[in-house]
């Protein structure tokens, strides 16, 4: 890997001028690879558990937002995939009171602990999205948000004495939720996603899939992906950030199943001798984990299981340095952050 | 629109309790992945006089021999080396970079013998502050190559540190994780060094210097790291060369009144150098690397450089807001400039302009003196010519008048020269 190491040894020449201890600070060289398996061991590799120890003492930070039309299902899903009661679901459903005027963005933190794992949880909903009557931009308070949050990372990280570990508020991931209606994308969905995909990941699911039948799911899937190429949405993982052709090949793969129909539920019923998360109906059971069923297994292992990490890093490496590069540059092409963020921002920890 | 914004806070921040496997416990493995893939960067500083086995110990801790020459001890000053190597133990790739300082303590003044290695410290910081500070950066795929451990070799005296020495700490010690080990420690016997490390250790203390701790604060690597510390500084010696002992080869050095085996804990520290430097604490010697050093220097960078977090008056200033405000005065600066450059050249210009019509005029006038002269001249000359014809008519005339008279006067002179020839003739009679 001499990715970027110049190749000159500057301090050859500079031992034969007056004896002036200054010389230009030594370049290294191309690496040169030594298989080392030979000669004996030597510790290299408990790097590794070295740095699985450092990770899991200081802990994670995830930062999920729940998008999509109220009723549709968001905050039980959530709770479904983290087992616990994540989000207070909008169970006293009073119309008066419960659709907000404006789409109001919530944000609530929890800290949960598995095999010494510690993860501070903060899911952001979006309450009043695509609610109302005329719903004309109603993505500008999310983009606002989102971009809220890169600018108070932005601002931490350019202070001049900053703290040793910068509190990480991004959004790492969008869920948006597509109404199973079996026909088509509607054009808020569209418009939504063109605009936010370009400032985080979204991850398109199909709610409440247990509306659709088999056939009806893998067409209305099929016809999602073609109107979002067709668009030119990227949802993540997003194929222009595949590192390698290991990764290609994954992610071809989940990409050809998105976006996944779920099904979400925190009651458990009994199925064959076995306490599950379902849905009971006349009709059956409809077992959230299982395969045939839905595909909410499918959408916890991407994102949970194997993904997290990489979301986090493409919205570390990607997302927020793309709205770093374009607020450092222009400075005008971004307004200017509102005041109330720059009060609370004392108050953050 | 507006917006009402929940934030969380420590206080709202509950624990819940997961009904089921969630499976997020794979995080730490799915960010050790990402690092593997990636690859690793361990930069090592190796501070020490000529010959006193920096290579080799290099060479005996990672098991392998960098090619090298061995140094002269003629060098004009302190230079240093760095070499970059990759090395691959099952499925961890690191790319190892070590540091050597050419000709350190040969020279006879030694003042300025520390300043190289802070340079090449500086150095290497700064080039990380470059890529941060850019607009368009990459920073996860920046090859480190800040220095995460200093090895400073003290020479086995048996007394105490050489004043270069503790001048040389004393400098590096902000700027990087120093482990002091004493070298080519078979020359010194156990009660000797006993109470070397100790003098060491002390002086180290009274002088100030702040050595690198072997973190305490896990559980797991408290005990030993606590247990290491006192053997502090590591007692080492280096050979690459395999001496039989018993009936295993060993990494050791033949003398004639015995063997020193480098990784016998009873002969050497070697042991202890490598577990802490290496199986323990090289991911925290990255770290602190990271977030003390590199963080001092950054500060310290970019306050001389005029940034400030808070002014006076207690308005927070970004670093952003000053690095907009000074670019707006450098760019003020260079319109200003490039105002001046655009009315000196205008000057000249009509300068020029001034010179060249002054030129144009002149000749114009000289050509109209020319043309004048020339018509005189021609006029002059004109004038001649009808003169000229004048007298030529006037003598045409006057010849013909003359021819006229000539043949007349012929006539009456052959009348006439008869006659006087009668009359001569006459009077000659």
């Amino acid at each position: 890997m001499s990715k970027g190491l110049p190749e000159t040894r500057t301090d050859a020449a500079m031992s034969e001028l007056v004896p002036e201890p200054r010389p230009k600070p030594a370049v290294p060289m191309k690496p040169v690879s030594i298989n080392t398996n030979l000669l004996g061991y030597i510790g290299i590799d408990t790097i590794i558990e070295q740095m699985r120890k450092k990770t899991m003492k200081t802990g994670f930070d995830f930062n999920i937002m729940v998008v999509g039309q109220s009723g549709l299902g968001k905050s039980t899903l959530v709770n479904t995939l983290f087992k616990s009661q994540v989000s207070r679901k909008a169970s006293s459903w009073n119309r008066e009171e419960k659709i907000p005027k404006t789409v109001e963005i919530k944000a609530i933190g929890h800290v949960i602990e598995e095999g010494g794992v510690k993860m501070k949880l903060t899911v952001i909903d979006t309450p009043g999205f695509g609610d109302q009557i005329n719903n004309e931009n109603c993505w500008e308070p999310i983009e606002k948000y989102i971009n809220e949050q890169y600018e108070k990372f932005l601002k931490e990280e350019v202070n001049i004495a900053r703290k040793k570990r910068i509190p990480d508020t991004r959004v790492h991931c969008c869920l948006y939720f597509i109404s199973p209606t079996g026909h088509s994308l509607r054009p808020l969905d569209l418009e939504f996603m063109k605009h936010l995909s370009k400032v985080v990941n979204i991850i398109p699911v199909i709610a409440k899939a247990d509306t659709m039948t088999l056939e009806e799911k893998s067409e209305f899937k099929q016809r999602v992906r073609k109107e979002l190429e067709v668009h030119g949405i990227e949802f993540y993982p997003q194929k222009e950030f595949d590192e390698d052709l290991e990764d290609k090949t994954e992610n071809d793969k989940i990409r050809e199943s998105m976006p996944f129909a779920v099904v979400g539920s925190d009651k458990e019923y009994q199925v064959n001798g076995k306490r599950v998360l379902g849905r009971k109906t006349p009709w059956g059971i409809i077992e959230v984990e299982n395969l045939h069923h839905c595909e909410f297994a499918l959408l916890r292992d991407f994102v949970i299981r194997t993904h997290l990490q990489d979301l986090k890093e493409v919205t570390h490496n990607i997302h927020y340095e793309t709205y770093r590069a374009k607020r450092l540059n222009d400075n005008g092409g971004l307004p200017p952050v509102s005041v109330d963020t720059e009060g609370s921002h004392d108050s953050n920890p | 629109m507006a917006v009402a914004v929940g934030r969380p806070s420590n206080e709202e921040l509950r624990n819940l309790s997961l009904s089921g496997h969630v499976g997020f416990d794979s995080l730490p493995d799915q960010l050790v992945n990402k690092s593997t893939s990636q690859g690793f960067c361990f930069n090592i500083l190796c501070v020490g006089e000529t010959g006193i086995g920096k290579s080799t110990l290099m060479d005996t801790l990672f098991n392998t021999k960098f090619e090298s020459d061995p140094a002269t001890h003629n060098e004009p000053g302190v230079r240093l080396k760095a070499r970059s190597y990759e090395l691959q133990e099952s499925n961890v790739r690191l790319k190892l970079t070590i540091v050597d300082t050419v000709g350190f303590g040969d020279q006879i003044n030694k003042d300025d013998s520390y300043k190289p290695i802070v340079e090449y410290i500086d150095a290497q910081f700064e080039a990380y502050l470059q890529e941060e500070l850019k607009i368009k950066r990459s920073l996860f795929n920046y090859h480190d190559t800040r220095i995460h451990a200093c090895l400073y070799f003290i020479a086995p005296t048996g007394h105490s540190l050489k004043s270069l020495d503790l001048v040389t700490m004393k400098k590096l010690d902000s700027k990087v994780n120093i482990i002091p080990i004493i070298a080519k420690a078979d020359t010194i016997a156990k009660n000797e060094l006993h109470k070397f490390k100790s003098k060491i250790m002390s002086e180290l203390v009274s002088n100030g210097v702040q050595i690198y701790q072997f973190p305490t604060d896990e559980e797991t690597v408290a005990e030993i790291n606590a247990t290491m510390s006192v053997h502090l500084p590591f007692a080492v010696v280096g050979s690459t060369e395999e001496v039989k002992i018993g009936n295993k080869m060993a990494k050791a050095r033949q003398y004639p009144w015995g063997v020193v085996q480098v990784e016998n804990e009873n002969h050497c520290d070697f042991v202890k150098l490598r577990e802490m430097l290496i199986r323990v604490n090289m991911e925290d010697l990255r770290e602190q690397t990271h977030t003390r050093h590199y963080e001092l220097y950054r500060r310290c960078k970019l306050e001389e450089m005029g940034f400030k977090d808070t002014d006076p008056d207690s308005k927070p200033f970004s670093l952003q807001e000053t690095y907009e405000a000074k670019r707006n005065e450098f760019l003020g600066e260079l319109q200003k400039k490039e105002e001046e450059m655009r009315q000196m050249f205008v000057m000249r210009v009509k300068e020029k302009e001034a010179e060249l019509k002054e030129a144009e005029k002149e000749l114009h006038e000289k050509f109209d003196l020319l043309k004048r002269t020339h018509q005189e001249e021609k006029k002059k000359v004109e004038d001649k010519k009808k003169e000229l014809e004048e007298e030529v008519n006037n003598f045409q005339k006057k010849k013909a008048a003359a021819q006229l008279l000539q043949t007349q006067a012929q006539q009456s002179g052959a009348q006439q020269t008869k006659k006087d020839k009668d009359k001569k003739n006459f009077f000659f009679m």
